[in-house]
């Protein structure tokens, strides 16, 4: 194919998808009509809170209170202005376009769904954040690997692991002197207890107690062993990476199933590890609605905060990430410069399985302080659809993880709200998220294009 | 013969007799293969003594003899536990082989996959659709025997293949890549079901999340009083020679073949990547939905919560362990159902969670794909397996 019918090829798919996407406009804000606005009455008013639910340093702000009817139609004739922009004229980025419809799309409807009554809109949010953080996790240390050019389809069972391992180190560290609820004798050896006692007194903060940073180092130590035995498997022995991560999902959940019925079930002490609590950084915290959102969080989701930013940093800024990113995109070329392609595989792989490792741990002592068999549901999985979504950068794959928390978290709030306010089952709401990954996968955002030489092994002749 | 002598003068194997050199190229194939599965039997002992508080109190009490003696004693029970269980009677037999018929079934479901170079880890979702069907169909209308049963399994085939084709016509069309796909539609499904369970597809009368229950014409009869071995199972070997044939015999197996092994030389080749690669997730789910129809239609004759223990995961180890040829496929279902049988077994009698199957499974699997480990533990030399074999490609098409 000569570069002139490429180019005429190209562009063509590029009018296609730039009209059909005017066109989708076009029908959202039809949507918002027919299925919102129409649907209120037009004395209904909404009302968001805007504080969070908890004791918080920041000032109270009032309720924001929108009259429904109105607030509907004027979003719906703001979409369909780009809609017809689009048509039209059509937009450089179409991308940030249709994240604009988006984001308004959903605003409308949660302005629908609490019709006439009232919704805290900065709880929402946060909660968010909440159900993004483990999603979070997985997206970077999937893109820690495959930045590297290694497929890491075991974010998943280094998550349950990581989740598993962080709670029993955790519970050993906190209950140090559990006894047997039968026979009355300690269960724990003595020198653990001694350990767990020295501490205890020691702490930083209540917040951030020791025996939970042990937990959490616990939690990354399997996951990078985890990793480990993955990039041993397809580095060294070039097995399929997708195998060999499948080999350790299967393996993780038959080994945390195993040993949580072995173990914690029957022996609850090792099985209440605690959880982080809210650590609220002085000062920023008192910023009003994005005070509390950022900086009155636990310590896990500042932990997730750093890792976006460091990791963002040392890829596009050190020389260690432009060599992690040689070594995905062109191994043979990184190779002929000197670069030890194994070596830095091997790293990035085993740094990938440290923070699912974290994102497991978030699972047990960063929310519920106690493993339940399968706890991670698939996360780890959308974890990697968030990072395919945010184009393997940290950054995007932050944003997309927001996006999946929000359907999660907007699925909880719909539930609240009751089926007659909101008539979609909760089932449905919870498989949202696997729709959006595959509309996703299939390119609806453009195509996403991973590390040229993801998933291939490298050979050295 | 002759010609082989002529080709290679020198070669010592042309002075061998003919059945040596199938008794070695035999021992070549399963060879490693057993040895995975010895070896994956022995670290699961081990995760079994280890994790056993009795062991230890052993150890403690009576020293290191003491101990070793109680160790061989707690993997023995086990053991043996897992052993009476599957192959002690008749019964436990019958058991054993009501437990493979399934993994017949999704194990050919990956082996197709991977034969055209497609990992489909949708077999779970595709099975509980294929139920879903078949249920609906069984318990809806009522028809003579010999329509309703066949229909039912049709029905199931036919929503497995359509649910397994999704994928494929993604990965087709847009390079998504299947394994996220087909485990997004896993949960959909699942999601889809635990609503359907507690609303359109409710039993009437109560609150429990089943269905109803499918009428008798429906149900896929057992072969002997008493046990509860159904029909399913011989289903199960004739479709397996079925898909033999079709893939060794047929050009669509071909086709199927060379996209999977390479598909430039496919397009090369004038073979259509498009249509395979549908047809081949349909196949797929296809047979990942015969997987569920015959469950349901043999076994339970309704449907509920947790209807799969996983069938779908642990047929990607039959696959890989069946080297993703019937035959092997069906010799893995069968020493699967086995264990899985054994294991239930294990663990009402031994106490051991049933999870230490998912366990050796996990090693099972290991010790196929890295082949290298088995022969670096076992010091042998075979010149046979693949190394480094790509079942799937990236992300990108």
């Amino acid at each position: 194919m000569s570069t002139a019918t490429m180019s005429a090829a190209t562009s063509v798919i590029k009018e296609k998808r730039s009209v059909g996407m005017g066109i989708f406009f076009l029908v959202v804000g039809l949507a918002i009509v027919v299925l919102f606005a129409i649907n209120s009455t037009p004395d209904m008013t909404t009302t968001f809170g805007l504080n969070p639910g908890a004791r918080t340093n920041a000032p109270k702000v009032d309720d924001w209170i929108l009259p429904t009817r109105n607030a509907l139609w004027l979003l719906a004739i703001v979409v369909s202005f780009i809609g017809g922009w689009q048509l039209a004229r059509g937009f450089k980025r179409v991308n940030l376009a249709l994240l604009v419809v988006g984001l308004v799309f959903v605003f409308a409807f949660l302005i629908w769904a609490a019709r006439g009554t009232s919704m805290n809109l900065l709880g929402m949010i946060s909660a968010s954040l909440l159900r993004a953080a483990p999603i979070g996790f997985g997206a970077l240390s999937g893109l820690l690997c495959e930045r590297a050019g290694v497929i890491n389809i075991a974010i998943e069972g280094m998550m349950l692991s990581g989740a598993m391992v962080a709670v029993v180190v955790a519970s050993l560290f906190r209950n140090f002197d559990a006894v047997h609820p039968v026979t009355g004798a300690p269960l724990f050896p003595v020198w653990l207890s001694n350990i767990g006692r020295t501490l205890d007194a020691y702490n930083l903060s209540d917040a951030v107690p020791w025996y939970l940073l042990l937990g959490l180092l616990g939690g990354i130590l399997i996951g990078g062993i985890l990793a480990a035995f993955h990039a041993w498997l397809s580095i060294t022995f070039r097995v399929d990476q997708i195998v060999s991560g499948t080999v350790i999902n299967i393996f993780a959940v038959g080994i945390t199933s195993f040993l949580s019925q072995r173990f914690l079930q029957p022996i609850q002490a090792l099985n209440s590890g605690g959880t982080f609590k809210i650590l609220p950084i002085p000062g920023v915290s008192s910023i009003p609605i994005i005070g509390p959102l950022f900086f009155e969080q636990r310590f896990i989701i500042y932990l997730l905060f750093i890792l976006v930013i460091v990791i963002h940093i040392m890829l596009f800024y050190t020389r260690w990430g432009l060599r992690t990113i040689a070594v995905g995109e062109h191994p043979k070329a990184a190779d002929t410069l000197g670069i030890n392609v194994f070596r830095m595989r091997y790293i990035n792989v085993i740094l990938g399985g440290m923070v699912a490792g974290i994102g497991g741990a978030y699972f047990t002592i960063g929310s519920v302080g106690r493993f339940d068999e399968a706890l991670t549901a698939g996360k780890g999985f959308i974890g990697l659809a968030a990072m395919i979504f945010g184009k393997w950068t940290p950054l995007g794959a932050f944003g997309a993880s927001l996006i999946f928390g929000f359907a999660d978290a907007l699925q909880v709030k719909l539930q609240g709200l009751g089926i007659d306010q909101v008539p979609i089952p909760s089932e449905f709401m919870l498989m949202a998220p696997y729709i959006v990954t595959m509309f996703v996968l299939a390119g609806f955002i453009g195509r996403a294009i991973p590390p040229a030489s993801d998933g291939i092994p490298y050979e050295k002749d | 013969m002759e010609a082989n002598v002529e080709a290679t003068p020198s070669s010592p194997e042309s002075k061998q007799p003919q059945l040596l050199t199938l008794l070695s190229r035999l021992l070549d194939t399963i060879l490693v293969p057993v040895l995975a599965v010895f070896s994956a039997l022995v670290i699961g002992g081990l995760i079994i003594i280890v994790t056993d508080a009795t062991v230890y109190a052993a150890f403690r009490e009576e020293g290191v003899a003491g101990g070793l003696v109680m160790a061989w004693q707690v993997m023995a029970t086990a053991y043996g536990a897992m052993f009476s269980g599957s192959l002690g009677d008749t019964n436990a037999i019958s058991e054993s082989l009501v437990a493979s018929t399934p993994y017949i079934f999704a194990g050919l479901a990956v082996a197709i996959g991977f034969r055209g170079g497609l990992f489909n880890i949708g077999a779970e979702g595709q099975l509980l659709v294929a139920a879903g069907a078949s249920v609906v169909i069984g318990n809806s209308i009522q028809l003579p025997a010999i329509i309703h049963l066949p229909l039912a399994l049709l029905g199931g085939m036919l929503a497995g293949a359509i649910y397994g084709s999704i994928p494929g016509y993604l990965k087709a069309k847009t390079g998504a890549h299947e394994v996220i796909n087909t485990i997004m539609m896993n949960w959909i499904a699942i999601r889809f079901f635990s609503w359907a369970f507690t609303g359109p597809l409710r039993r009437a009368g109560g609150d429990a999340p089943v269905t109803d229950e499918i009428y008798r014409t429906a149900y896929l009869p057992q072969l002997f009083e008493g046990y509860r071995l159904h029909w399913g199972f011989f289903l199960a070997l004739l479709i397996a020679f079925g898909i033999w044939w079709l893939l060794f015999k047929t050009t669509i197996g071909f086709e199927i073949r060379t996209v999977g092994a390479n598909p430039n030389a496919a397009r090369y080749g004038g073979i259509n990547i498009t249509r395979i690669t549908v047809l081949t997730m349909a196949l797929s789910g296809a047979l990942a939905g015969l997987a569920g129809a015959s469950e349901l239609l043999g076994l339970n004759h309704f449907l509920a919560e947790g209807f799969s223990p996983g069938f779908g995961f642990d047929a990607i180890a039959l696959a890989l362990l069946g080297k993703s040829h019937p035959l092997g496929v069906v010799l893995a279902a069968l020493l699967f159902g086995t264990l899985r049988n054994g294991a239930t077994r294990m663990q009402s009698i031994a106490s051991v969670p049933i999870d230490i199957i998912s366990v050796v499974q996990a090693l099972v699997i290991v010790f196929i794909a890295a082949p290298a480990i088995v022969r670096w533990i076992y010091r042998v030399r075979t010149k046979s397996d693949v190394e480094g074999t790509t079942f799937t490609r990236g992300w990108g098409a």
